[in-house]
């Protein structure tokens, strides 16, 4: 039997807030442990939250970025669980009524556009993270880190609406890209800031009522989240396949063995016990201001793409490309502003840009090549200053010096040789050298004539003008 | 004349005066701790100490005719779930036996700011559940008019130093009557301010949208004086009133005319004692005689009032009290893993009450019941509210018992929580409506006296104050001083 996919994705995404979501702590990444802390968000006794408004702020523009409502009346919950890390054991977070619901957004995937619901988004405090001693399975003690504690959380939670995990990855490449545009995540799923569970069930194809679903946690990668659900739709089928009953459960990504595990099943789920955070007043939005933050919010992903086909006639997959990251979206403006060829920038930045910061393992927002600069060497590409080949070196020495182009050529003798007279000698000398060749190219071997070409532009370091290489090779012979 | 039997604003003249100073104002209040202390058990810890460092700063500033805060060099008691820096703060409780805060609370500050002396910090039933203090996890407290029957509670320690003159005023904290039944058990002034009027950052919480700090004084100008000094809108507290705070003592006016009083009479509840019952209605029929424009008024959903506060109180205590399972703070046992240590410390770390109040909490907020329980309880809380409402239409102040009973006997009721719970029928619709009520001495069954309870509206403190005023001036029950006598 042919069975249907349907995925749901819950993601929780850091903030990047200054200070955290309840107390003035910093939320700075990688402080030495326990010391971003404070008698808030330790929970001490007596104390009492108050919220960012910061929080809010990101989390509006989060949910009108994904084309929710925002809702002019929402309020915090309280969600009742014991853990060690979490040290006034209940969570504040946000249950019935979330700061944004009924949105949506579009992915693409073979091809194909499908619009993806969001049910809600909503803001919640993260836990702390537990430190053990040894293994996790042979240790006597655990230690807790608060710096966690209390750093803001938003919760984005999907409508069932995904049908394959490759539209699940997309989904969550999208998420991610919206996020970083409206600026308000670093989305690192290494740092833990961007992290992401998964709802799956499958269905008979043409059934409506949904399967028994199982979540998956522990997806810590986006090609995890791809694998996991890969995993999980295999044994879900194949259980089915045996006449077999799927059964709700929590079962976690092993990602070394490339397989889930259960971790609970639904009669061991915990009753939250929600109830309003008694601590803390509604939170009433005002709606100019809703408009006010709309009317800011950066130009989105897709919107982005869309301009770059209209505007510079780029192709859907390279507009597609560079839009997926607004620094890399930033960086292109920036070079084609700065005079490149439209056309040629999308080459060169998805083409050896990309080769040297994957190389060297850099982030487009830190490249050594300014988006100006790659203009400049592009730009004496445009008017032959320079060869294609000597482009490419020109630009991992701008990479390595922090030179611009034109400093680069005129300091290597870069410079491209058209002047027929300072070439005809070298090709006089190569022809003599290679009888051969000669002869080849003569009893109809068009090849050896690229030779030949070859021989004169390692003469000349790769600046002669290969046109002009090519023509002269041919007078002469 | 003996300073401990003196107010803190009789206290402050002779201070500005120099008759006497700061330091021999709080040894007098040592001393007389001293004598009585044995018998009375109203405090959990003493700050002697740093008292006396602070009685002397405030003797340099007099000697050096600066002028002073009111409350400035004037000894008084914490309730010991309000957190003070470097100072013990139990709540009562095993749990919290040996936390220290490294924090202090608004009202500690607020305080510290006026310069009053903190003689110590007071007893209290474990996490402010209880009506007797006899639920503290180190001592019974006793009531100084009688050393055989409770001082009332949670604020039984606080009330009970008041009275003995062990300190000359007091803060306690009150969710369901804390501050107002063992106010009335002990012949002293307790208010409840309006739910947001006083911070509570720093005060353990039991039951957040109920709990709030206010003075426990012997009369009501010192009442209003410690209002003055705590009241007011706290950035760390977002339930806190963002609303100017006016000078309590202007309300101290014994003219009560004009003023519109109303009698709820579902407040006189079956079982009510008669002299209770008689020493109320005297109260009214004087005040209305004082000029007062009297209404009798119904407030439907009372009956209500203290089932919803159980579910409401015990709900929020579930989650609050969740904290302590000595993890970060607090008392640990040892345990084979993380849910048996946990278990172990709260096991052993709580008293019967709390955690009964604890299970019952977290069975109504659990799944499958939080509709018919917590859900119910917040709908009629709002109808309970809305009496208070309706009612403030028609007057500017109700007058009411605090309790059907005066004090009762140690033990009497401690294996009965029920009987414990009916003590305050007359003192929760007050948390649930959030609004001001105070409790001051109305007369005697016997030696023991009768609490007046008088609820304004929200922000209404200064009307509750003036009738309260009114009433005292008009009466010399504040000029009696507790006996310490027993069995």
């Amino acid at each position: 039997m042919a069975y249907e996919v349907v995925i749901g994705l819950e993601v929780h995404t850091e903030l990047k807030t200054q200070s955290k979501i309840f107390c003035g702590c910093s939320t700075k990444f990688g402080a030495e442990q326990n010391t971003n802390v404070c008698p808030v968000c330790l929970g001490l006794p007596g104390v009492l939250p108050v919220f960012n408004a910061k929080v809010l702020e990101f989390a509006v523009r989060t949910g009108l970025a994904l084309n929710c409502e925002i809702l002019p009346f929402s309020k915090f919950d309280r969600k009742n669980y014991y853990y060690p890390d979490l040290p006034k054991n209940f969570q504040t977070s946000q249950y019935d009524l979330p700061i944004a619901v009924n949105g949506y957004l579009d992915i693409e995937v073979n091809g194909k556009t499908r619009r993806i619901g969001i049910t809600r988004v909503h803001m919640e405090e993260d836990a702390g993270k537990l430190v053990h001693a040894g293994t996790i399975n042979k240790s006597d003690y655990a230690l807790v880190d608060y710096n966690r504690t209390g750093v803001p959380l938003l919760e984005i939670v999907s409508e069932p609406d995904l049908r394959s995990p490759e539209e699940a990855k997309a989904y969550l490449e999208k998420i991610k890209a919206i996020l970083q545009y409206v600026d308000v995540s670093d989305c690192k799923m290494e740092e833990g800031s961007l992290r992401c569970d998964a709802n799956i069930s499958l269905r008979p194809e043409g059934q409506t009522k949904f399967g028994t679903k199982s979540e998956i946690k522990n997806l810590n990668s986006f090609k995890a989240v791809q694998k996991g659900l890969e995993y999980e739709v295999y044994r879900q089928t194949e259980i089915l396949e045996e006449g077999g009953r799927v059964i709700q459960e929590t079962r976690s990504w092993d990602d070394g063995r490339g397989v889930t595990l259960s971790m609970r099943n639904k009669e061991q789920a915990e009753d939250y016990r929600y109830f309003p955070e008694p601590d803390l007043v509604p939170i009433v939005v005002d709606p100019d201001w809703v408009e006010e933050v709309r009317k800011n919010l950066p130009e989105l992903p897709d919107a982005r793409k869309a301009r770059l086909m209209k505007d510079y006639g780029l192709s859907d997959y390279d507009a597609g490309s560079i839009t997926a990251s607004r620094a890399m979206a930033e960086y292109y403006d920036v070079a084609v502003a700065s005079g490149a060829e439209a056309k040629a920038a999308a080459n060169w930045l998805m083409g050896e840009v990309s080769r040297l910061l994957n190389n060297s393992g850099q982030l487009i927002e830190t490249c050594p090549v300014t988006p100006e600069k790659l203009a400049g060497l592009i730009s004496l590409l445009d008017k032959g200053t320079i060869t294609n080949k000597i482009a490419k070196t020109v630009l991992e020495n701008m990479w390595s010096s922090g030179k611009d182009a034109d400093t680069v050529v005129k300091e290597e003798g870069l410079v491209q040789i058209s002047n027929e007279g300072e070439i005809v000698a070298i090709v006089e000398r190569i022809l003599a050298a290679n009888p051969q060749s000669v002869a080849d190219f003569k009893a109809g071997k068009e090849r050896a004539i690229g030779f030949l070409v070859g021989q004169v532009m390692k003469e000349t370091k790769g600046r002669a003008n290969p046109e002009v290489v090519n023509k002269l090779l041919k007078e002469h012979m | 004349m003996e300073l401990y039997k003196l107010t803190a604003h009789e206290l402050k003249d002779k201070l500005t005066t120099k008759e006497v100073s700061a330091v021999e104002v709080a040894e007098a209040i040592y001393t007389r701790i001293d004598a009585v202390e044995d018998k009375v058990q109203a405090f959990i810890s003493l700050t002697k100490e740093n008292a006396l460092a602070q009685a002397r700063r405030v003797d340099e500033k007099l000697k050096a005719n600066e002028e002073l805060p009111a409350l400035a060099g004037i000894p008084g008691a914490l309730k010991d779930n309000i957190c003070v820096e470097g100072t013990k703060t139990t709540c009562g409780s095993q749990i919290l036996a040996n936390f220290v805060p490294p924090y202090n609370a608004t009202v500690t500050e607020k305080l510290n700011a006026q310069q009053t002396v903190l003689v110590g910090k007071a007893n209290m039933d474990e996490f402010a559940m209880g009506s007797s203090t006899e639920n503290s996890s180190f001592k019974v407290s006793r009531n100084p008019w009688d050393t055989d029957t409770v001082p009332g509670g949670s604020s039984g320690g606080s009330a009970a130093a008041v009275a003995a003159g062990q300190a000359v005023w007091a803060l306690g904290s009150d969710t369901g009557g804390s501050i107002r039944l063992p106010a009335a058990y002990c012949g002293v002034v307790g208010l409840k301010p309006t739910y947001g009027r006083v911070s509570r950052y720093g005060l353990v919480a039991y039951a957040s949208s109920l709990d709030q700090i206010g003075p426990i004084t012997r009369d009501v100008t010192d009442c209003a004086l410690v209002m003055n000094a705590i009241a007011g809108y706290d950035h760390r507290d977002s339930t806190s009133i963002n609303a100017p705070v006016p000078d309590y003592t202007q309300a101290l006016v014994p003219d009560i005319r004009g003023m519109k009083i109303g009698l709820p009479k579902e407040y006189f509840v079956a079982g009510m004692d008669p002299d209770v019952e008689k020493a109320v209605y005297a109260a009214i029929e004087q005040l209305k005689a004082l000029g007062a424009e009297y209404k009798e008024v119904s407030m439907p959903h009372t009956e209500y009032a203290l089932a919803t506060y159980y579910m409401v109180a015990t709900a929020e205590a579930s989650s609050n009290l969740a904290r302590y399972v000595g993890v970060g703070f607090g008392q640990r046992e040892k345990g084979e893993d993380l849910i048996s240590m946990a278990t172990q410390t709260r096991t052993q770390g709580f008293g019967a009450e709390v955690r009964r109040r604890i299970m019952l909490g977290n069975y109504a907020l659990s799944s499958g019941y939080y509709d018919a329980y917590y859900l119910k309880a917040l709908k009629v809380r709002t109808l309970i509210k809305r009496d208070f409402d309706k009612a403030f239409e028609d007057v500017d102040v109700l007058v009411a018992p605090i309790a059907p009973t005066t004090a009762f006997k140690i033990g009497e009721k401690i294996n009965d929580p029920l009987a414990m719970y009916l003590q305050d029928v007359c003192t929760v619709p007050v948390n649930l409506a959030g609004v001001p009520a105070i409790s001051l001495p109305c007369g005697f069954k016997g030696h023991m006296p009768i609490g007046l309870q008088i609820i304004g509206k929200p922000l209404g403190e200064s009307d509750v104050l003036k009738a309260a005023y009114t009433f005292e001036q008009n009466n010399d029950y504040y000029k009696r001083l507790a006996p310490l006598g027993g069995a």
